[in-house]
């Protein structure tokens, strides 16, 4: 038995959600194998190298990844996945995307978003909005498994970094091509691996409102999030999104501000230790999840709030 | 061109699921059903792009009971021209959906695949992948926007960091993410309508495909609850309670 993990990076620095891929990776036996594969990544590579539980990192750099294009990336890992009895990725934008694609051409059925290794042929996995757990067992001679985050920590520092191996690319498949992103930079921490988020939904009214939420977010640290109400109202970009259908966090501390606490939101966020919500309306749903819940209106309480702090 | 769009009968989202007393899957009989969301934002991207002209024809597809023809109908009630119900007890997963689609793409040469990205009852994720790489078609997921230019589609898709472009060579399979539009309500002369329009009902078989799933569910059951919370009067007593007693501040 042996793992290969798809890493996601940057170029420079791995993704969050890589390392507790590596975790996943570490429960369904035999060496784990880092593959990071990119336009330029040796950083990258050498970061998945002093990832503990890591036995061996390739390397594999060329244009036709710029951008992680699922069909070159595949033409890449397919061939590969023959010496592996696992290939596993994070459950992330570039994981979802990626190892559908892999898991077909291998013929085997992928198992998404796993919050649990109970053997290494049997997952937990949420459905249904997180409200139901299902156990699953794959048969397949390959098991293709993306990894959910928050159901893992974070493989930490080894003593001694892993070998890198270089790997030649595949071939460009031709049928794509990448023209570039819009990404948001900011000097808060990520959504997906911040210790605390301030998240802000319908009843914040506004784009400009949601300064209010930063002005919070600064005093703690924190990131800022939103409800799929506020991205769909334009207040924020579609990557503040906490869902079922978004991103799936679980901090220390999450704050929810004028969220009713939709299943759908509730699904990206109950996992979280501490949960506060700030609502006006008495009945809303988010309060049945809330460690410690406020009735009051969000433009008087979260400036007093940052005052208090 | 044609365009083939997917619809699953799903959960109606707003449905809080419970879990059957022997764990062995969830409690479905009288259920409210609906189409995914996603698939509703499927069909009416193909039914925009019909109205501008760019399509010509578009042919959605069910896979399921033979309840799902009513969520085939709702799609022609949209605007799709026809459907196709692919009808089995089996509750096919991904691989078997790409693989029964494949066999419908391969008799009917649609240009585009438009699909729901995910399915809000099992959360895979994964049906346009597979099928893209079945069919050895690029792949756009997640798509917020999508031009047709020529032989190629400009699609932008959502992704984790932001927004990203990309440019597909046609024929391609696209799934859709929340944004790409805001589906139409069915009016009721459209659904009078699309009672007319042709819906053929095949088996897997018939396709040549063998949908028994790979997984086997083991169990199902529902998460540990949280425990109840408490209200607090004011800002004070809260920043009191997360900085002394949950200490995360």
């Amino acid at each position: 038995m042996a793992v290969l993990v798809i890493a996601e990076h940057d170029g420079k620095s791995l993704r969050p959600g890589t390392a507790n891929a590596v975790t996943a990776a570490g429960r369904m036996g035999g060496d784990v194998t880092v593959l990071t594969a990119g336009l330029q990544c040796v950083a990258a590579a050498q970061a998945a190298a002093r990832l503990a539980g890591v036995k061996k990192v390739l390397l594999c750099e060329a244009p036709q990844y710029e951008g992680f294009l699922a069909e070159n990336l595949a033409a890449l890992i397919v061939p590969l996945a023959a010496g592996y009895s696992h290939v596993v990725a994070p459950a992330t934008g570039f994981g979802k995307n990626l190892m559908p694609r892999v898991a077909a051409q291998l013929d085997v059925q992928q198992v998404s978003d796993i919050s649990a290794v109970e053997s290494p042929d049997t997952f937990v996995r949420p459905i249904y909005a997180g409200n139901v757990l299902a156990t699953v067992q794959s048969g397949d001679r390959i098991k293709v498994v993306t990894v959910r985050a928050t159901g893992f920590d974070a493989a930490g520092e080894s003593a001694a970094p892993a070998p890198i191996e270089t790997l030649a690319p595949a071939a460009d498949a031709g049928l794509s091509k990448f023209n570039g992103q819009e990404v948001h930079k900011s000097d808060r921490p990520e959504l997906t691996a911040a210790r605390v988020i301030v998240s802000g939904g319908r009843g914040m009214g506004s784009a400009e409102n949601f300064k209010i939420l930063e002005a919070l977010a600064d005093k703690l640290g924190a990131a800022v999030g939103a409800s799929r109400a506020a991205v769909d109202s334009g207040f924020v970009p579609n990557d503040y999104q906490v869902g079922q259908t978004g991103k799936i966090v679980a901090p220390e501390l999450y704050i929810a501000v004028g969220i009713s606490g939709a299943i759908q939101h509730l699904a990206g966020m109950k996992d979280s230790k501490v949960i506060v919500a700030i609502n006006k309306d008495a009945e809303a749903p988010i309060f049945a999840v809330a460690n410690y819940w406020l009735v009051e209106d969000l433009f008087k309480a979260v400036p007093e709030l940052t005052k208090e702090l | 061109m044609k365009v083939l769009v997917t619809v699953k009968r799903v959960v109606d989202p707003q449905v809080k699921v419970r879990v059957k007393s022997d764990g062995s899957g969830v409690q479905t009989a009288n259920i409210k059903m609906a189409m995914n969301p996603f698939c509703e934002i499927a069909v009416e991207q193909a039914v925009r792009m019909k109205e501008a002209g760019v399509v010509t024809e578009i042919v959605a597809v069910s896979i399921g009971a033979p309840q799902c023809q009513e969520t085939l109908r709702t799609a022609m009630a949209m605007g799709a021209d026809r459907g196709i119900l692919v009808e089995t007890g089996v509750e096919v997963q991904p691989l078997g959906i790409a693989k029964v689609l494949k066999a419908i793409v391969d008799k009917e040469s649609p240009r585009l695949v438009i699909m729901g990205k995910q399915g809000v009852d099992d959360d895979n994720n994964q049906s346009g992948q597979m099928l893209a790489a079945l069919l050895g078609w690029p792949q756009g997921t997640f798509i917020s926007a999508i031009a047709i230019n020529g032989d190629s589609a400009d699609c932008v898709r959502e992704i984790d960091s932001g927004l990203e472009k990309v440019t597909l060579r046609l024929p391609a399979v696209v799934t859709t993410d929340l944004r790409l539009n805001e589906p139409r309500y069915v009016t009721l002369p459209n659904i009078m309508k699309a009672k007319k329009k042709p819906l053929e009902v095949v088996k897997p078989e018939a396709l040549g495909v063998d949908v028994a799933p790979r997984l086997k569910i083991l169990k199902v059951q529902e998460p540990a609850r949280r425990g109840a919370g408490v209200k607090v009067a004011d800002v004070k007593e809260l920043v009191a309670k997360l900085k002394h007693e949950a200490k995360v501040i």
